[in-house]
């Protein structure tokens, strides 16, 4: 959770004001490849530590593989293949934002875990037309925060690897 | 009748019953409440309805009339008056008399009812109770019914009777009229009754509604998860246990671990239920289908208790249904039809289920038409599933198999019976989705029978763990056949057929995979020096070797479905978390075999139809033979793996020469070697001969070729028949044209005293009863060549399943000397059968003193033929098909 600091002082005083209030305009965010993603909060289960992960070979190579959480397994998705980004260092470990998706639970792989960021739905901006098909494919919208962009990603379509 | 039923019945009823006493009570009290009266008239009818099924016949006799009266209450046609409420109230008092008798003995107890009846039914039709003196009895009967209430399990019925006991019924009890003397009979029947009351009151205990409760299913599916749960923190215990002898824990886990098998178990147990629960709509289902399609069909179920867990028995519910619905729908004909083929009019289902192995098998067979292959295959071009061209090509099981592809429904009018938007193609994969196979056969004119092959339970199962590539996997023990371990010193036991390894085991060639590479994992570069341990595993009835670099023991395992991201991936039936923690992947040998073929299915011919009859792509299913390739004078020849026993290679100075014949030594004996036929013999060019070794018992005989080229699975169609002497015929194999060698026609040449050689026919179905797999083949191969259509059995008591199970042939041809039962027993047998009257059956036979042969013609042999001239079976053959009545000839 070291990204707290990199957040906006603002939003997070808002999001510990707005804490108990509406969920619906919550987000998880973290980082990938120095880019802000976010999820809403609703749909994740839980973040974890880097956690072993038990390759699963003739997988897609978005799937990182599984991994055991209390007894619940757990599909791990290499979000950085899922959004055609390069692999990080070998010896870096990932953290997993894990969100519950038809009834299995799946564990996003990311760099770092930001905050929970408090956003009012209607800000929600359409990304632009020049982003990647691929990643446009996978996004709500995005929100411009004071000192940068906040990309919401759509979960279904995150996990509608095929 | 069958107990676990019975029980069910009771349970079921008693449960019933409570409610009932509570309704008929305030249905007296709000006559006009239809809802009330419809509710009682369903309970009244539901037990009739099971009693009719389990043949209760004095209870549903009761419960036939207690219902009509109620049926005309409900019409309105009969007033909702006291008298008549007691009178069915009554109804239910002698129900659960008869229901304790029955739940105390197992039987029905020997009571007369009519009297009951008859006022019932006089109720029913004139709207009057008969008389006051029936009243007494009632009152009788009520006082009896509260004495009655102490067994009965439910309290509230207790109070409900107690009310209906009282005021209404009283006057009419001070009235008694001259039918008393024949509820004297009753009275007497009392002390009997009371005896039994206060026995069951005693042993209030075992009533079976006291000793089953209905527990909500998610109730049990949480008390699994979690059990498994336990299952994996107790092997986690158990692990670190064994990494530390000196462990004071070691013996409170030791009883940790007793204790959570028990309760393993017991929990398994809970979710186990008869299969007969979902059959329990069927009898009804069939019922109502005969009215609407007027069919005679008379459902017969077998096996009934035979138990599976409930998630498998809730997902071949529906499967089930399908398929009997289809059974009784389509397959059994109108009694018309049925009278003219000369079948009785009334059409029958059968429904069985048993154990086998860690598998339940069901099947349904009709003896209905059978599924008409011209109009699948008629349905499946106009659909576009496959071209007409291809579709001549296809084999009546090939056709069959059609029937469970997507987008084919046979009905070509939805009738209000099927058409429920299930195709058997749901079937399919409803069954498959729980690790299950379905296979169909059918003979025109005489059935069809589904067989359904599923596990008992989806939840724990016993697997090995074995290593690959650094990742570990687990094999489940079911289909792990043996393990065999090289040492790293006898590698070249392992050889190469192009780039296909075998492994000799024993007798026969077993294929290998690498399941390092098989999972695209990088090859362990220690390997080459280390032991080998292959897994062999069975795969319907081929097995192959599964190479892996580390075997480690057997586990308990919790089996997790795969996640929706990995479904797609038909190498894995499932994950599981081990007792270190580690998630790792439960393999599916049968999706590796699929993925990385060079499987032979052709050891059984019949099986092989089998599978084909089960692949779910209509386009590629097949009867698909491993073929070995190799050269000859630059040409390419193939002969089916599974007919050679080994490859060798001989020196050239191994091959001596006995006469005008080669010969080599070998395994301390001679072996005959042969040139193929216009191959020119011996090659010139390569120091070692390489030999394709054909062994039967304790003959063998070697093929000379040029070079072993490789191993291909396909579909074999010979395209071509030859008149070359030692060719079978050319097929495509691997995009060109290949002849196909004729074994047999080496192995007569070889020794000719062995067997002796082949010629062509028009299609019919030949059934081959005969020990020796390598002689079904060679006969099975001759045959087809000549368009014959063959099922081969190794003995006679699989010949009679096939038979029973009602596959029809056209003719049979037998050995004599089997294990299990003789050829002469076995025609006698067919002879027995008024299907196989005039049917021809040939002894082919190594044996053969006249005393045998007269013994053949005694038990119904048409003709003894000596192994093996396929000349001369072919004109036997035409011979005794010439000679066949045309009315019993079975098929196509």
């Amino acid at each position: 959770m070291s990204a707290t600091a990199q957040l906006d002082k603002r939003t997070e005083a808002e999001s510990e004001m707005d804490q108990h209030l509406d969920y619906s305009n919550q987000y998880v965010s973290f980082w990938i490849d120095g880019q802000l993603l976010g999820v809403p909060v609703s749909s994740v289960q839980e973040v974890l530590n880097p956690q072993q992960i038990a390759r699963t070979p003739q997988a897609r190579p978005e799937i990182a593989g599984l991994l055991n959480l209390r007894g619940q397994i757990v599909t791990a998705v290499n979000l950085r293949k899922r959004m055609n980004l390069p692999d990080r260092e070998e010896n870096e470990s990932d953290l997993n934002v894990v969100v519950r998706h038809k009834g299995e639970s799946f564990s996003l792989l990311v760099d770092e875990v930001g905050d929970v960021i408090n956003v009012s739905a209607e800000t929600m901006e359409a990304v632009p037309h020049t982003l990647d098909p691929h990643w446009k494919s996978m996004t709500d919208g995005v929100f411009r925060l004071e000192d940068r962009l906040f990309i919401v990603l759509n979960v279904n379509a995150t996990l509608n690897i095929s | 009748m069958d107990d676990e039923i019975l029980q069910d019945f009771l349970a079921e009823s008693w449960e019933n019953l409570s409610q009932l006493d509570t309704e008929i009570v305030a249905l007296e009290k709000d006559p006009k409440n239809d809802d009330l009266l419809v509710s009682i008239f369903r309970t009244i009818h539901t037990i009739k309805g099971t009693c009719g099924f389990i043949g209760l016949t004095r209870l549903g006799a009761v419960a036939h009339s207690g219902e009509n009266v109620l049926g005309r209450m409900r019409e309105g046609q009969l007033d909702v008056t006291p008298d008549a409420i007691s009178l069915v109230l009554q109804v239910v008092d002698v129900i659960k008399e008869l229901l304790e008798g029955l739940e105390a003995t197992g039987g029905e107890p020997v009571r007369d009812d009519s009297e009951l009846i008859a006022r019932l039914d006089k109720l029913a039709e004139s709207g009057t109770v008969e008389s006051s003196a029936d009243a007494t009895a009632d009152g009788l009967a009520m006082i009896e019914a509260i004495g009655t209430e102490q067994a009965a399990p439910l309290n509230e019925t207790e109070e409900d009777a107690d009310t209906t006991g009282e005021p209404e019924i009283e006057p009419q009890l001070a009235v008694p009229e001259p039918i008393e003397t024949d509820m004297g009979a009753t009275t007497i029947t009392e002390p009997i009754h009371d005896a039994d009351t206060a026995q069951t009151a005693e042993t209030g205990k075992t009533s079976v509604a006291d000793l089953s409760i209905r527990v909500n299913v998610n109730v049990l599916d949480s008390l699994m998860n979690m059990v498994g749960e336990l299952v994996l923190t107790r092997n986690q215990l158990l692990q670190l246990a064994r990494d530390d002898d000196e462990s004071k824990y070691a013996a409170p886990i030791g009883h940790l671990n007793r204790v959570t098998t028990d309760l393993q178990e017991g929990v398994m147990k809970t979710r186990m239920q008869p299969i007969g629960n979902a059959w329990k709509k069927l009898p009804r289902l069939v019922r109502d289908l005969s009215q609407v399609t007027g069919h005679h069909i008379e459902l017969e179920m077998t096996g009934a208790e035979t138990e599976l867990d409930r998630t498998v028995l809730d997902a071949i519910k529906d499967p089930l249904t399908h398929m009997v619905r289809n059974s009784a729908d389509h397959g059994i004909e109108s009694p018309e039809d049925r009278r003219a083929a000369g079948k009785p009019e009334t059409g029958r289902i059968r429904l069985n289920a048993c154990h086998e192995g860690g598998h339940v098998i069901i099947s349904i067979t009709d003896d209905g038409r059978g599924i008409d292959t011209k109009r699948v295959l008629a349905k499946a071009v106009k659909n576009g599933i496959l071209s007409e061209a291809d579709g001549a090509k296809l084999s009546h099981n090939e056709i069959l198999s059609l029937v469970f592809h997507a987008g084919l429904s046979t009905a070509e009018k939805v009738s209000s019976v099927s058409g429920r938007g299930v195709g058997m193609d749901v079937v399919k994969t409803q069954i498959e989705r729980i690790g299950g196979t379905v296979d169909l056969t059918s003979v025109d004119g005489v059935g069809s029978t589904v067989r359904i092959k599923i596990p008992l339970t989806l939840a724990i199962i016993s697997a090995l763990v074995v290593e690959s590539g650094g990742e570990s996997f687990a094999i489940p023990q079911l289909g792990v056949v043996e393990l065999v371990r090289l040492a790293a010193d006898d590698r070249g036991r392992i050889e190469r057929i192009h780039d296909k390894e075998v492994f000799r085991l024993r007798d026969r060639l077993l294929p290998l995979v690498h399941l390092d590479s098989a999972m695209g994992l990088d090859d362990d570069p220690a390997e080459e020096d280390c032991d080998i341990n292959i897994v062999v595993v069975q795969v319907g009835d081929e097995q192959f070797g599964l190479v892996v670099s580390e075997v480690f023991d057997t586990e308990e395992i919790v089996v997790k479905p795969v996640g929706m991201l990995l479904k797609e991936i038909s190498l894995y039936q499932g994950t599981t978390i081990l007792g270190d923690g580690r998630v790792i992947m439960i393999l599916d040998v049968a999706g590796i075999a699929k993925q990385f073929g060079g499987l032979s299915t052709a050891s059984d011919l019949r099986d092989a139809a089998a599978d084909a009859a089960t692949d779910s792509d209509g386009d590629s299913a097949g009867e698909y033979t491993t073929q070995l390739l190799f050269d000859v004078a630059g040409r390419t020849m193939a002969v089916p793996l599974s007919l050679v026993a080994r490859l060798e290679e001989f020196s050239q100075d191994q091959i001596e020469r006995s006469g005008d014949r080669l010969v080599v030594q070998y395994r301390g004996d001679l072996l005959p070697l042969l040139p193929v036929e216009g191959g020119g013999g011996i090659s010139d060019s390569a120091e070692m001969q390489p030999v394709i070794v054909f062994s039967e018992g304790e003959n063998s005989m070697g093929l000379m070729v040029d070079e072993i080229r490789d191993i291909r699975e396909e579909r074999l169609i010979i395209r071509m028949n030859s008149k070359r002497p030692g060719i079978l015929g050319t097929a495509i194999i691997n995009g060109s044209a290949t002849e196909i060698i004729d074994t047999q026609h080496y192995v007569t040449k070889a020794d000719p005293g062995w067997f002796a050689a082949s010629v062509p026919r028009p299609s019919r179905r030949i059934l081959i009863v005969d020990g020796s797999l390598f002689f079904r083949q060679l006969l099975a191969t001759s045959l087809e060549v000549e368009s014959y259509s063959v099922i081969s059995a190794e003995d006679p008591v699989e010949a009679i399943e096939l038979i029973e199970r009602g596959e029809k042939f056209d003719a049979v041809i037998s050995e004599i000397g089997m294990s299990r039962m003789n050829g002469f027993e076995f025609a006698a047998w067919l002879r027995e059968r008024s299907d196989c009257e005039y049917m021809p059956i040939v002894a082919l036979s190594s044996r053969g003193s006249s005393a045998d042969q007269q013994n053949a013609t005694q038990s119904g042999f048409d003709r003894w033929l000596t192994k093996f001239n396929s000349q001369e079976v072919m004109s036997t053959l035409d011979d005794l098909f010439a000679r066949v009545p045309t009315q019993t000839g079975a098929t196509t």
